[in-house]
């Protein structure tokens, strides 16, 4: 099972760098999406993977009942989560904000802040 | 999304919402829940609100703004965290309180104190959120 | 439901003893940024307060990191895990000299910020949330700088980001939207390597403790361990602007007001550079030995290609920005020449950079008010008309490019002594050309910074009129200050550059601290008796 889903981590961060790597702003925050994403299956993996039960403890007992599942890496991962909706959601409304006022989706053509003819650095002191 | 039969059933939603928003904010504790879904359940509540009311009756409702509502949390769950202070333990641990009610044993704790902080911060954030992107290109 | 009495044994797992409120001035920085940022959300609308609540907070901030610095020259790191847990488990806090003396300097940087922005904006503005944004800010600051653990550390980075994210783009101008873009989506992509890197890591070592990782690192597969390093060089090199990930600072840091700039200039690649410092000396030392040519050559280039980059801009922000990179390149020197002297500078050259940057935006910011300007051509004529800022920008690019008796000058000794030790030149043996190429390269990079820093400074201040006309007149077009920007923008500034001369004139202190920092830096033993985990000498 760890090999099937380390397989699927590498094509979501694939799928991923490859999105971040195209000019569109909506494509490049899909792929920061899809990267997210596939960071947090990896850390899901890497607190290694049971078919044990939730990590309650039942009603009545101080500890829990046999085996659980690893509760750490859930707890990362939802951290993770939501760190990432956020900046995620932020990074939507600038880059709507952005087709708005700068009219580019394209990152090529977003010249504002680095203007392309840019003068020459002067010559003398 | 204006419907009269939306209309007329968005408070009967928007009302047991709240309810079973604090409901799962409360019960976990012990159990799944908590104050993050609490909260994700009481702003989509609002957000409900807003689709069928518009967001201006719905900023009246609250009648504070959202993101003050937020500061509060956060400011509730600091608070909670500093308790511990006068018990000479380290932030952030747990001071249990039960109060013998005569037929039950209710426990009130600083974790819970912290979990209604969260509740509130989730509740105000998201539904600024939520009330600016319903609104017409209002600011957060 | 829980129950007043466990029956589970916890004294594993959990502190008994009383743990006195003195320690809690680790937590305390921490705790009064985030609550004076919620308060200050909850203020928002009452205009007059704000400010002064901020400034109370980080006066209080400051008063805590004081005393946290003080109890660590005395004893040692100090730790806190939070909830009476004991290591490794719950997230713990733990300040050894470096993380303590940055966040001290942090917070007198934002308390001196938050004069400065006085003089700038409408008095009791704060509707826009800005203040509650440099407090959470410097909360993310503060948490990165005191936490022991390394997920924490990635909540701090990501509490730091959202909060600059918020400052860049109050104002909302066409330019500030270009800048926090190519900023946001570079920073995000860099904390999800972050990210990456931790899981990786929490699948080979088991645990996140920043202190256990350094007792359990040796015995995980060290190629494993070399990729694992290897991204984490890659996140921390993406957040502090090292050469070949650096195209995100100058397309971005001119964007926001001067004010805001200042403040990410000064603090943001710094904790970056730190983390840096911290995951590759501290907690993976083998892996930093495989990647040693790497993290030289990422210096040598750093140092050199930055200030290059200053003397062809002609923006003034921008210029300063690869003044930024170049502060970032003698940093990363540092970690690549792992001696006392070598990280002690790298830490003392964090502490100049936190400071000095800071006071450059400041200046900027002021010379920008005066002219109506952001390009050096357009410049020009202040010195006739205002001597003082002139003196302020010159002693600060002093400072910059390591010109003693200035601060630049002692952590950049204090590089060139561990390069030259590490080449064995003096020794006469087989000579170690990387370090030899570091040490060239640091000395070229003072060199051009100081041609960078003294052309700007010519033209900005001397030169009135176009290109090639040479004159000293007074500029007819200059605004002059308003007495309120004068008593708060240029007096704030005025109070940071004399702390930069004064820590460049009597560096004694200094050079003590940054050499027991180096110290438990590469003996990590006392920071892991600080947690209270067995394998460090009490």
């Amino acid at each position: 099972m760890d090999f099937v889903l380390a397989i699927v981590v590498g094509l979501f961060i694939a799928t991923g760098s490859y999105f971040l790597l195209s000019r569109s702003l909506i494509r490049m925050l899909l792929g920061l999406t899809v990267f997210g994403n596939g960071v947090n299956l990896l850390i899901f993996t890497a607190g290694r993977l049971t078919r044990e039960v939730a990590p309650i403890v039942p009603t009545g007992l101080d500890q829990p009942d046999g085996p659980i599942a690893n509760p750490l890496p859930q707890a990362l991962i939802l951290t993770a989560i939501v760190i990432g909706f956020a900046m995620f959601s932020f990074l939507l409304v600038l880059a709507y904000r952005a087709y708005q006022s700068l009219d580019a989706d394209n990152t090529d053509t977003m010249r504002v802040a680095e203007p392309e003819d840019s003068p020459r650095p002067p010559l003398s002191y | 999304m204006n419907t009269v039969i939306f209309r007329t059933i968005a408070p009967l939603i928007v009302s047991i919402m709240l309810v079973f928003s604090v409901y799962v904010c409360l019960r976990g504790h012990n159990e799944p829940g908590g104050g993050f879904i609490g909260g994700l359940i009481a702003a989509s509540a609002i957000a409900i609100f807003g689709m069928s009311s518009g967001v201006e009756r719905v900023r009246a409702a609250i009648r504070v703004d959202p993101l003050s509502i937020a500061g509060f949390g956060v400011f509730i769950a600091g608070l909670s965290g500093l308790m511990s202070l006068f018990t000479g333990s380290p932030f952030l641990t747990s001071i249990w309180l039960y109060l013998d009610l005569g037929e039950t044993v209710l426990p009130l704790s600083t974790p819970m104190i912290f979990d209604i902080g969260v509740y509130l911060v989730v509740f105000g954030t998201i539904s600024a959120i939520a009330l600016a992107l319903e609104g017409e290109g209002g600011d957060i | 439901m829980a129950t007043a009495t466990p029956s589970v044994d916890l004294s594993e797992a959990m502190i008994t003893t009383v743990t006195p409120a003195a320690d809690w001035v680790i937590v305390l920085p921490l705790v009064l940024a985030l609550m004076g940022a919620a308060l200050l959300l909850m203020l928002r609308q009452k205009r007059g307060i704000a400010p002064i609540v901020a400034m109370l907070a980080v006066a209080g901030i400051i008063a805590c990191e004081v005393m946290l610095l003080a109890k660590v020259l005395q004893v040692g790191p100090v730790s806190m895990t939070m909830g009476k847990w004991l290591p490794p488990f719950g997230i713990s806090f733990t300040a050894d000299i470096f993380g303590a003396g940055f966040a001290l300097a942090a917070s007198i940087v934002t308390l001196i910020l938050l004069v400065y922005v006085q003089g700038e904006r409408e008095p009791g503005d704060g509707s826009d949330g800005f203040y509650s944004l440099v407090l959470l800010l410097l909360a993310g600051v503060t948490g990165s700088f005191l936490t022991g653990d390394l997920f924490n550390l990635y909540v701090w980075f990501e509490v730091m980001l959202i909060a600059s994210f918020g400052l860049i783009v109050i104002g909302g101008q066409p330019i500030q939207l270009d800048g926090a873009i190519k900023y946001g989506f570079l920073n995000f992509l860099a904390t999800s390597f972050f990210l990456l890197s931790l899981g990786l890591t929490y699948g080979l070592l088991g645990t996140l403790n920043m202190a256990d990782i350094i007792l359990v690192a040796p015995s995980a597969n060290p190629a494993a361990m070399a990729g694992v390093a290897g991204l984490l060089l890659l996140a921390f090199g993406m957040k502090a602007a090292a050469f070949p990930v650096n195209a995100w600072l100058p397309a971005s840091y001119h964007t926001p007001p001067a004010a805001v700039s200042a403040l990410f200039a000064g603090l943001l690649t710094k904790v970056g550079v730190y983390a840096m410092m911290r995951a590759l000396v501290v907690l993976l030392p083998a892996s930093r030995d495989l990647l040693e040519p790497l993290l030289a050559s990422i210096a040598i280039a750093s140092l050199l290609i930055a200030p290059l980059g200053a003397i062809a801009e002609t923006n003034l922000r921008r210029a300063l920005g690869f003044f930024v990179i170049g502060g970032i390149g003698a940093v990363i020197a540092g970690i690549a020449l792992p001696s006392l002297h070598g990280i002690g500078g790298a830490g003392f050259y964090i502490l100049h950079a936190i400071l000095t940057m800071t006071a450059l935006y400041l200046v900027a910011g002021l010379i920008e008010r005066l002219t109506g300007q952001t390009d050096s051509r357009r410049m020009g004529g202040i010195y006739a008309a205002h001597t003082p800022i002139s003196i302020l920008f010159f002693v600060l690019m002093l400072a910059a490019a390591g010109v003693p008796p200035f601060l630049g000058f002692w952590p950049k000794l204090l590089l060139l002594e561990a390069g030259l030790a590490q080449s064995g030149l003096r020794e006469g043996g087989a000579v170690d050309y990387l370090s030899l190429a570091i040490v060239v390269a640091l000395l070229a990079n003072a060199v051009l910074t100081l041609i960078a820093g003294s052309r700007l400074w010519a033209h900005i201040f001397w030169r009135a009129g176009p290109e090639g006309e040479l004159s000293e007149h007074r500029s007819g077009k200059l605004q002059p200050l308003s007495l309120r920007e004068a008593r708060f923008g240029l007096g704030a500034t005025t109070v940071l550059v004399a702390i930069v001369v004064l820590a460049g004139l009597m560096p004694e202190d200094l050079f003590t601290a940054a050499r027991m920092g180096a110290g438990d830096m590469i003996d990590p033993s006392r920071y892991i008796a600080a947690f209270g985990l067995a394998g460090g000498t009490p």
